[in-house]
């Protein structure tokens, strides 16, 4: 257990030991930059190799997203041949052919630009929206808290299927990436909104919030310095869970008849696609769904390195 | 409290009549002609559809119709169903399934995802810490079609556990297969958010104190540890709520549940407003009641969180 | 044309699959008649009815289940889609024009009311008439006095004679209308039905073979629960105890509830099992052609098909399909390529009509033809054809896109609609500017229901704007025959024409696509795909 004694400017988190020699604990440093909590984060990050290891296949799969030529030569739509259909592995075919034909490597690394984007563009949408909303709803209370929440729970009380289905016939003409990622991302953000203040009802209570009000920090700060950071843990596990769920709900409303259409190359599209053959061609399904997997996974991985840096108390544990 | 409580039941009024605006105005710019579709494959002459447009008011601009159907509301009138079934029989007919579905979903992934969540946080980086990703990583990379799909298979029809489909009435053991299905979803949100909520709260100064007054683990976990780290799961419970009491049309209808979802979606492809309307508006009002008890349930879990200043 | 579209529908390949012509009925109906119970209920599945159950306003297969199980009508259709007698005693006609129509004496309905010839006339009137807006009005509209400008509550065309007699005068001779009497639209009313119609919907009273188990057998969302009508002694009288129509909002569930034991008689199969049904239901288990086709319809004021452009690239697009291939592949043998406009079930069906050979798969002759339009005017853009999502038929039309584009070199995809309302109204209002899948089921079992209402100047679901007045001509000219056969050959000398113009590009024929559980006996699939429930037994 270390020892539990803080900065007088810094409350809000036990520096760790070892960038805390013991001879200087007593004595406040007045010179030097004072240290901040994203430096520190990221001079904790980059000593991981989870981080690294993690970096590394997001790197991967963005490259793939944006130069799939370099991949794969076979064209991912054209030559498709219903004699191949749900076909195993043949030369300058390693992974074999969907229900239609069409060769399922090709089809995976063209597809992988579609669905990172929709996993990206829902993810961003909805943890800035679910920040923002989140954060003042829960800070400033009152009559903000008031009008904000009741705005997600009109959000949230709309299906997402029929927002789906209305704003891909809307838009059915520019159905494209954009587009979905707004149908599955616009509805979505009161949760993250919703747990965001939960939590940040509990921390703003903390000692060090108290401390840094009476310190005559302004308001807009603490909630910035102080108050978000120490809120922000249970946001990134479900942003980066729900990367995963956009990118599984663009394969869902493919499902329903209103995801994107199938000359758009995309994982879900394909998931869904293969779902009628299941039992027969299970590995038309498990493929994409594999490369789905280790995106999401990286991510995970990623955002979890991320929270355990921004989070001092846990980061002090080890 | 009371006061509070009071604004929280007032707020209502002008959310409701904000979602009802909004689903309105969304099933009405829906492209596509309902009564059109009526007719499947066939093209009705254009007399006989001004007939039924005028029958379901729907000749009228937007504007006009949700007035109509607003005024109509607040005579207890929620309209009648393509079918011909009053509205409010529809929802007598689905809510009570739905509610009793995603409460058996919530109760599985509350217990499930809480249990997992604590160990793997209690024993950060373990192997069990490692299963429970790996395992909510599988959950969450297949799609809720695919998911139930294998589980009506194997459970259903392999190995006769359960029966295929949900039998008239819905009885509760008809409903554990898809409640389990859907219990998958948010699996791993639960345990994940437990998890890191718990580490979170391990740090805590007043578990350390707790430790050196020399309580026992066995205390120190359920008392100090599980109760500080609930607030966020509690929240994404009633969230998740939310969205099983609408979102659950794939699996509904892959179980054939008589419920929300599947009634709901096939109203919305169908194109009837109304209907729609009646079930977005409960569905609001349930919400509406849901968040306000989490947000209660928080001061209970935290004395520090007050309300009503 | 009945509707087979169920809610999930996305989940499900619309309508049932497909046989060959050389019928693969797996499941012969076997001679054990007697064997079952009398008092069994049989379980089938079925759809929540998208309407009231009013035969006027019943255009849809959930509905029509249960309409034609409640109501009788003047004819019937055998297993083979020929009409025989049911309430009718006879329907003459010396001109095609007339028909006079005698109704067997002392029939009742399960209120207690008789079935006289009243009760057709109100109830056809009562459905043509323009401000009731019944969904099936344009089934009375060859009969005289019919109009869609004006409400017309009494056709001068119907007249009662006498309680048991009443003719039917049509605005021009047509030789098939008494083949239409069998379809759910011509069914009778009771007297009372008219007081209170919206309720009688929910609670209807039928002369058929089954009725109501009661008020409240209509159980919305769930099931519908019906019982033998012991007052019914016509031709469908059934062998068992009754009826219980499960509603199920996807094929899938259906079919796990058969395969879970839960269910007697199916008549769909969800597209995952299509290529494993028949051995898993071995002997148990159907797959025969019905009355139904699958096309796509390029229009005309598309951009590079009018005039002789047109008819080339039309010609190089049937030709670039390997039918073949699809049905093999996609539909796993459910589906039976298409050599005509029509279904093979029907009475006067040809596969050898001269021009047929358009149909078949020829890549090269279809390169040759797209290059001769290129010729005229070069080929630009990309081609598409819509359809909706919601109904299962994206597999299919990607795999026709993909030949399209294989064997002619152009850029061809599909172009889904969301839902099937957006899709029709496209249609409807001329505003799609690609090609589009159709479709056509039979609503009574006569070529002239496949050419007619489609190809027809200005006929009601001609949605391409096709016209030619040869063919219209000529399917007058069929109509007024008295002789069937005479007409047929008529309506064959249409297709001839068709098959130059291509106004659709026939594709494949429905095929009906079922299963039963070990507890039935005696399952047959009539010309419709619905199977003859009547005559199902079921042991205890």
């Amino acid at each position: 257990m270390p020892s539990n004694i803080t900065r007088p400017d810094q409350q809000h988190y036990v520096a760790p030991i070892e960038e805390t020699p013991v001879v200087a604990i007593d004595a406040v440093k007045t010179e030097g930059k004072p240290s901040n909590l994203w430096i520190d984060a990221w001079n904790d990050v980059r000593k991981r190799p989870m981080f690294w290891i993690s970096s590394a296949l997001i790197v991967l799969v963005v490259v793939v997203a944006l130069f799939p030529g370099l991949f794969t030569q076979v064209p991912p739509n054209n030559d498709c041949q219903l004699a191949n259909s749900n076909g195993g592995p043949t030369d300058g075919h390693p992974l074999g052919f969907t229900k239609q034909g069409c060769d399922i490597y090709s089809r995976i690394i063209h597809g992988t630009a579609t669905s990172l984007s929709v996993g990206i563009i829902v993810t961003t949408l909805v943890f800035v929206l679910g920040i923002v909303f989140g954060s003042f709803a829960g800070f400033y209370g009152g009559w903000l808290d008031s009008v904000l929440s009741r705005l997600g729970d009109i959000f949230f009380s709309i299906p997402y299927i029929l927002a789906a289905v209305v704003i891909m016939s809307v838009f059915s003409q520019y159905a494209n990436v954009w587009v979905i990622s707004l149908a599955i991302g616009i509805f979505a953000w009161p949760a993250t909104a919703r747990v965001l203040r939960a939590e940040i009802l509990r921390v703003k209570n903390s000692d060090f919030v108290m401390a840094s009000t009476a310190l005559g920090v302004s308001r807009f700060r603490i909630l910035l310095r102080h108050v978000l950071p120490n809120s922000i843990a249970p946001v990134i596990v479900i942003t980066t869970i729900s990367l995963a769920a956009a990118i599984v709900a663009e394969a869902t409303l493919s499902f329903l008849g209103v995801g994107l259409p199938s000359n758009i190359m995309s994982w879900g599209n394909d998931i869904s696609a293969a779902q009628s053959d299941l039992r027969t061609a299970p590995q038309v399904l498990i493929l994409p769904s594999i490369a789905l997997s280790v995106t999401v996974l990286s991510f995970i991985l990623l955002g979890e390195v991320i929270r355990d840096a921004l989070d001092p108390k846990a980061r002090a544990q080890r | 409290m009371a006061g509070y409580i009071v604004r929280r039941v007032l707020q209502a009024i002008p959310v409701l009549l904000g979602t009802t605006f909004l689903i309105y105005f969304m099933v009405f710019a829906m492209p596509g002609d309902p009564i059109v579709a009526l007719f499947g494959d066939k093209t009705p002459p254009p007399q006989v559809i001004e007939a039924l447009r005028e029958r379901y008011h729907l000749d009228q601009p937007f504007i006009v119709q949700y007035f109509i159907f607003l005024g109509n509301i607040f005579r207890g009138d929620l309209g009648v169903s393509f079918s011909g079934q009053p509205v409010s029989e529809v929802l007598a007919s689905t809510f009570p399934v739905t509610l009793r579905l995603a409460a058996l979903a919530i109760f599985f992934e509350m217990v499930a995802g809480i249990t997992v969540g604590l160990i793997s946080g209690l024993r950060k980086g373990g192997i069990f810490d490692a299963s429970a990703l790996v395992v909510s990583l599988i959950l969450i990379s297949l799609p809720i079609f695919v998911v139930a799909f294998v589980a009506q298979y194997i459970f259903g029809i392999q190995l006769g556990w359960f029966r295929t489909t949900v039998g008239i009435g819905a009885p509760m053991q008809d409903l554990i297969l898809p409640a389990l299905v859907l219990a998958t979803i948010s699996f791993a949100q639960i345990s994940r958010l437990t998890r890191a909520s718990v580490i979170d709260t391990e740090g805590q100064d007043f578990v350390r104190t707790a430790a050196s007054k020399g309580l026992s683990r066995n205390r120190i976990v359920p008392v100090h540890i599980l109760r500080n780290s609930l607030i966020p799961v509690v929240t994404y419970l009633a969230v998740d709520f939310g969205t099983l009491m609408v979102g659950a049309t794939v699996t509904e209808g892959i179980f054939n549940v008589p419920g929300v979802g599947r009634t709901l979606y096939q109203a919305i492809i169908r194109g009837e407003g109304p209907t729609v309307v009646a079930f977005v508006t409960v569905m609001v009002l349930i919400y509406l009641v849901v968040n306000l008890l989490v947000d209660l349930l928080y001061a209970v879990l935290d004395p520090r969180i007050r309300y009503a200043k | 044309m009945k509707i087979k579209r169920i809610g999930v529908a996305a989940i499900a390949l619309a309508a049932a699959g497909a046989l060959t012509l050389s019928g693969c009925t797996s499941g012969a109906p076997s001679s054990t008649e007697g064997a079952g119970s009398s008092t069994a209920i049989i379980t089938t599945n079925g759809s929540e009815p998208q309407n009231p159950l009013i035969p006027t306003n019943t255009n849809e297969t959930g509905g029509s289940k249960i309409t034609e199980s409640i109501f009788a009508g003047l004819v019937y259709y055998d297993v083979d889609g020929a009409p025989h007698n049911d309430v009718a005693e006879s329907i003459e006609t010396d001109d095609s024009q007339t028909y006079t129509i005698k109704i067997k004496p002392d029939q009742k309905f399960t209120n207690g009311e008789p079935v006289d010839a009243n009760s057709f006339v109100d109830a056809w009137n009562y459905g043509a008439a323009l401000d009731n807006a019944q969904l099936n009005s344009y089934f009375f509209e060859g009969i005289e006095g019919f109009s869609y400008d004006e409400n017309v509550p009494e056709l001068p065309g119907l007249e009662v004679v006498d309680d048991t007699t009443f003719t039917v005068t049509l605005a021009q001779p047509e030789s098939d209308f008494p083949l239409r009497l069998g379809y759910t639209a011509f069914k009778p009313l009771p007297a009372s039905a008219f007081d209170d119609l919206e309720a009688f919907g929910e609670n209807p009273v039928g002369n058929g073979p089954y009725m109501l188990d009661g008020e409240g057998a209509w159980k919305h969302n769930e099931k519908i629960d019906l019982v033998v009508n012991p007052d019914y002694d016509g031709p469908l009288k059934a062998v068992n105890g009754g009826l219980s129509i499960i509603f199920y909002a996807t094929q899938e569930a259906s079919y796990a509830d058969l395969q879970g034991g839960n269910l007697d008689v199916l008549d769909q199969i969800p597209a995952g099992a299509l290529s494993t049904y028949q051995s898993e239901f071995e002997g148990r288990s159907v797959n025969q052609a019905f009355s139904g086709i699958q096309t796509f319809t390029v229009p005309e004021r598309l951009p590079h098909f009018s005039g002789e452009e047109g008819k080339l690239r039309l010609a190089a697009l049937s030709k670039a399909i390997d039918r073949e291939e699809i049905t093999d592949v996609i539909f796993e043998g459910t589906r039976s390529p298409a050599h005509d406009f029509t279904a093979p079930t029907l009475d006067g069906y040809s596969e050898d009509i001269p021009g047929t050979e358009v149909l078949e798969f020829d890549p090269e002759g279809a390169a040759e033809l797209w290059a001769e339009a290129d010729a005229i005017s070069p080929w630009s853009g990309s081609f598409q054809i819509g359809y909706n999502a919601d109904g299962g038929h994206g597999p299919w039309v990607d795999a026709v896109a993909n030949q399209l584009k294989n064997n002619l070199g152009i850029d061809a995809s599909g172009a889904p609609y969301p839902t099937f309302a957006e899709f029709r109204t496209a249609i409807t209002d001329r505003t799609i500017q690609t090609a589009f899948r159709t479709g056509w089921q039979a609503d009574y079992p006569a070529l002239y229901n496949f050419l007619g209402p489609i190809y027809g100047t200005g006929a009601g679901s001609n949605d391409g704007d096709y016209s030619n007045p040869e063919v219209d001509s000529l399917l007058d000219e069929g109509l007024a025959e008295t002789d069937l056969d005479a007409a047929n050959e008529k309506f064959q000398q249409v297709q001839e024409i068709l098959f130059q113009d291509l106004p659709a590009i026939p594709l494949w024929y429905y095929n009906v696509n079922g299963a039963w559980s070990e507890l039935v006996d005696n399952v047959q699939y009539g010309w419709n795909s619905v199977p003859l429930y009547y005559q199902v037994t079921k042991s205890e």
